[in-house]
């Protein structure tokens, strides 16, 4: 058997190592599972989410990516159909030449399929479009006991078909899924920018107006303090028409273009990301955004995945790491949100991600993270001086407020104040015994939380 | 399982009265660990009340370091209390008399027991563990007694210096498993243990070694000191002359 092979998340915080094999087909896999120690096993994608979700500490890791293949797209039923391990990059580079778009991506390409359905993944038309699960059509699920299912969300076992979407890998090895997909005339998109002055403008422009765009989402400036607190960017976009683009673009409206990317530096100096070198990128990035444009035509890639242009960014944090924060608290509990913003601004997080989303209708999953409210994602040094207090005081605000964390980001978080922001873990837990009966699956995550 | 920002939900205490081991503890309890096993001969006592005002429960377990046919069945008990151990601290040991110790080898033999066989064989068997389960840190409290060993306490120091090299070794050979040991290389530290011996330059408390540990754990170090100075003190003791080392009055 391999030797053990330490894993982390994208943050690159707390490694755990794990034998990992890499299975190419169905059967590979049931084989694999049955030869999981008194550790585990668990399903691993393209090591996208944040924290520990994708590892398993002494356990058996399947790396799914082997489970790859092109996707077949059915232009009748306007569905396209994937090996689990299939990256969405490279079914956004099937679909749009096709003249088709994902029904939902999140802000990388870089994830598997099987990842982005067991993380529920959403994106800038959650309000519109909910998250990833509900484009689900159908998957096929590989359980330790080597059953395999067949699930959707009108056929088969649907109470493990929703326990598996968002299910963070715990209900079985996903290895194929169908998914809806949209149809599109151009791979550009038509973007409208604004500027805002502070949190409550920004929050003021996004109410009034998130109905009228398919995507949306708002940078905001943490480290700008005072009457500045909370400015942003924000973004607005429909997907473009031929008549939107430049000229020599109409020619091929269809034409998929990422670009090479560059690759980050392989190594950083610990704290190059700082309150002053974030600080100096936020202030230069706000003030290159314009305070108010239209109808500008951007390149999909540009627009959903601007990291991706960078390879292995993740490293600019230095050796120590760092961590994702995500929550949601619903509509009304907007003074929660004023109070993480006014913390972090003024202990000077250096967060130059800062992300604000309002999220619309969920998914029936127990474990999907998305709720009708609002989203901020942020991430910060794991280095950061009195990070872990700062944080727990946060938890408690947004745990009060009615809001929850995004597991597929967490990676401190303790399994009390998770357990009572997904009040149906016990639910998910008995659906869970029913397809892992010897509760083979598990992660670091898991054991973290109390999830199994 | 360490998570991100460094807290870490059970600590094992090897040494659960030892003062320096309780410090660390504490200090683990105090950044999140909700679990602490301590393992003396005859159990732990009264366990000390702050673990449970911050929180963490406490259980105690029988450990006798002289008995290494035990040591493995220690580890699987703590195992089986909390799961799996994220710290291991092991922190016991006798410091003794040297002028006793050289009228009595059969006392000085016991004491290198406590001091250097029995981590041994406790040592092993819980880097056996850790590598089982993929992560976790066994932190050795070593002494700069062991760095250069001193004619006024070389049964002591040659035990430490014995478990320092141990410890090292033990840190090479869990590379890559997900599991890592900490020495730490305290000087002075006024406790019980150390009562009878006058202070030496750079003392510590037992407090300042758990701020030195907490650090080495968050920074992934594989040595620290405590206090820091030590470590170029010591630098310059190495280099001493014998004949002017073997004057030193302690």
């Amino acid at each position: 058997m391999s030797r053990p092979t330490l894993l982390t998340g994208w943050g690159r915080t707390a490694p755990t190592a794990a034998r990992v094999v890499r299975p190419r087909t169905l059967e590979q896999a049931a084989q694999a599972l049955t030869r999981a120690g008194p550790r585990g096993a668990l399903a691993r994608g393209l090591g996208r989410s944040y924290g520990d979700a994708a590892q398993a500490a002494g356990g058996l890791v399947l790396d799914c990516t082997g489970l790859a293949g092109p996707p077949r797209l059915d232009t009748g039923r306007a569905e396209v159909t994937a090996p689990a391990g299939t990256s969405l990059e490279r079914i956004i580079a099937h679909l749009l030449p096709r003249g088709y778009f994902v029904p939902v991506t999140p802000g990388t390409r870089h994830v598997t399929l099987g990842g982005a359905i067991a993380a529920d993944v959403h994106g800038k038309n959650h309000h519109a479009d909910s998250s990833i699960g509900a484009h689900v059509r159908s998957l096929t699920l590989l359980t330790p006991v080597g059953e395999v299912h067949r699930l959707g969300p009108d056929h088969g076992d649907t109470e493990l078909f929703w326990a598996t979407v968002g299910g963070m890998g715990l209900t079985g090895v996903i290895t194929e899924a169908t998914l809806g997909v949209h149809p599109v005339e151009t791979a550009h998109v038509r973007v409208d920018t604004d500027r805002t002055g502070d949190l409550d403008s920004t929050l003021d422009l996004m109410a009034r107006t998130d109905h009228a765009y398919r995507y949306t989402v708002c940078w905001v400036d943490l480290l700008a303090r005072g009457a500045a607190t909370g400015r942003g960017v924000l973004t607005r976009a429909h997907h473009a028409r031929p008549a939107d683009l430049p000229a020599p673009q109409r020619r091929e409206p269809l034409r998929y273009r990422t670009g090479t990317p560059l690759p980050a530096p392989p190594w950083a100096p610990p704290r190059l990301l700082n309150r002053w070198t974030v600080s100096a990128f936020n202030t230069a990035y706000y003030n290159a955004a314009p305070q108010r444009r239209r109808g500008q035509a951007q390149p999909v890639g540009g627009f959903f995945h601007p990291l991706d242009s960078v390879r292995g960014w993740n490293r600019m944090y230095g050796p120590r790491g760092f961590v994702q924060y995500q929550f949601v608290v619903p509509f009304g509990e907007e003074d929660t949100l004023r109070a993480v913003v006014a913390g972090l601004s003024g202990v000077g997080a250096p967060s130059f991600l800062a992300v604000l989303k309002r999220m619309g209708e969920p998914t029936p999953g127990p474990l999907s993270f998305p709720r009708p409210g609002w989203a901020l994602a942020l991430d910060l040094p794991a280095d950061l001086p009195g990070l872990a207090r700062l944080l727990r005081g946060f938890d408690e605000r947004v745990l009060a407020a009615g809001g929850r964390l995004y597991l597929a980001k967490d990676s401190r978080a303790d399994a009390e104040t998770v357990h009572a922001m997904y009040p149906e873990i016990p639910s998910w837990q008995a659906t869970r015994a029913r397809a892992d009966p010897g509760g083979v699956l598990v992660s670091d995550l898991a054991r973290r939380l109390r999830l199994v | 399982m360490r998570d991100s920002l460094g807290s870490v939900r059970t600590v094992l205490l090897l040494g659960g009265r030892s003062e320096i081991g309780l410090a660390v503890a504490e200090r683990l309890v105090r950044e999140g660990a909700r679990e602490v096993v301590l393992a003396a001969r005859g159990g732990a006592g009264e366990a000390p009340g702050v673990f449970g005002a911050l929180g963490a429960t406490t259980h105690s377990l029988e450990f006798d370091a002289e008995d290494a046919d035990t040591h493995a069945a220690v580890v699987a008990a703590a195992v089986e209390l909390v799961g799996d151990l994220d710290v291991v601290v092991d922190a016991f040991g006798v410091l003794g008399e040297q002028a006793e110790y050289e009228a009595d080898p059969l006392a000085a033999a016991r004491a290198a027991t406590v001091n250097y066989t029995g981590h041994v064989s406790v040592g092993l068997a819980v880097a056996a563990r850790l590598r089982e389960q993929g992560h976790g840190v066994l932190v050795v409290l070593s002494s700069v007694a062991g760095v250069r060993v001193r004619r006024a306490n070389f049964v002591y120091g040659s035990a430490k210096a014995g478990l320092d090299g141990f410890a090292q070794g033990l840190a090479d050979s869990l590379h890559g498993t997900g599991a890592r040991v900490l020495v730490v290389r305290p000087g002075y530290v006024a406790t019980r243990m150390s009562r009878h011996v006058d202070p030496a330059p750079f003392p510590a408390t037992p407090g300042q070694v758990a701020d030195s540990v907490s650090r080495g754990l968050r920074g992934g170090a594989t040595t620290v000191w405590a206090p820091r100075v030590l470590q170029p003190v010591f630098a310059g003791m190495r280099m001493m002359p014998r004949a002017l080392w073997r004057r030193l009055g302690r």
